[in-house]
C-alpha cells in the first residue's frame, strides 16, 4: 500500500455538512478496499483562483490515504462522476506530513501575514527584473562601455 | 584597468533560497512561498531572476502547476 494526498474541490452551494458527507462515503469506499483516510484536512469555502465550470467558490478538502492502486482508482472514478466535485488530484507522497498543512496555518496567522509576504514578494521581483538584465548585457559590450560606467559609479 | 572595471559590475552572487539549513519545502499547498516566485502576471519567474537552482527550479515549477491547477494560484492576471 501506499500514500497518497488526495485534494477535491466540491461545488459553492453544497453546505459543509454535506461537503463532510461526502469525504465520509469516500472513507467508507476506501476502507471496501483495505485503504484508510489517515489524515482529513477541511479547508473551508476558498475562493477559486479562475471560474471552474462557472464556480467561482469551492469547499477544498485534502485527504491523506494510504491504499492500494484499487482503492484510489476508484474514488477517483467516483469524484470524476460527482457532478458536486469541481476538481480533485491525487499525488503520491513517500510519507504523511506532521502537523496541519501550510494551507491550514496560514489561516491560523491571521490576515495579516499573508497580506504583508504578497506585497513584498511582488515589489521585490519587479525591482530585479528590472535590474538584471542590464548586469547580462553590460559586460559582453566591451570594455569601453564598462569602463566608462565604472566611472559614473565611482 | 579591465579588472577594476569588471569589479563595478560585479554583484555577489545570490545562492538558492531553497538549498542550506532551515531551508523551506517546496509544496504546493504552501501558498504563501510560491507567491514568492511568481509575477505579478502570474508567470513563474525565471530562476536566473531569483537564482532558485535548475533542480529546485523543477520542483517549484510542477509545485505551482498543481496548485494553479486546484485554482490556487492563477493562470494568468488580467
Amino acid at each position: 500500500m501506499s500514500y497518497y494526498e488526495t485534494v477535491f474541490i466540491v461545488r459553492q452551494d453544497m453546505s459543509p455538512s454535506q461537503v463532510e458527507a461526502m469525504a465520509d462515503s469516500y472513507a467508507e469506499v476506501l476502507s471496501q478496499y483495505e485503504g484508510s483516510v489517515i489524515k482529513r484536512e477541511m479547508w473551508g469555502l476558498r475562493n477559486l483562483a479562475f471560474r471552474i465550470n462557472k464556480n467561482r467558490k469551492g469547499h477544498y478538502v485534502m485527504m491523506h490515504i494510504d491504499t492500494p492502486p484499487a482503492g484510489l482508482n476508484e474514488i477517483e472514478r467516483q469524484m470524476r462522476l460527482s457532478e458536486d466535485v469541481l476538481r480533485y488530484m491525487s499525488v503520491r507522497v513517500e510519507e504523511v506530513p506532521e502537523g496541519p498543512s501550510p494551507m491550514l496555518q496560514q489561516r491560523e496567522r491571521g490576515e495579516r501575514a499573508p497580506r504583508e509576504g504578497r506585497g513584498e514578494g511582488r515589489g521585490r521581483d519587479r525591482e530585479d527584473r528590472e535590474e538584471r538584465p542590464r548586469r547580462e548585457e553590460r559586460p559582453q559590450e566591451g570594455e569601453n562601455v564598462a569602463a566608462s560606467s565604472a566611472a559614473e559609479g565611482v | 584597468m579591465a579588472t577594476s572595471a569588471r569589479r563595478a559590475f560585479f554583484r555577489r552572487r545570490k545562492s538558492c533560497p531553497f538549498s542550506g539549513p532551515n531551508a523551506p519545502q517546496i509544496d504546493y499547498k504552501d501558498l504563501r512561498l510560491l507567491q514568492r516566485f511568481i509575477s505579478e502576471r502570474g508567470k513563474m519567474v525565471p530562476s536566473r531572476i531569483t537564482a532558485v537552482s535548475s533542480k529546485k527550479q523543477r520542483e517549484l515549477a510542477t509545485a505551482i502547476k498543481r496548485a494553479r491547477f486546484l485554482g490556487l494560484l492563477p493562470y494568468v492576471i488580467r
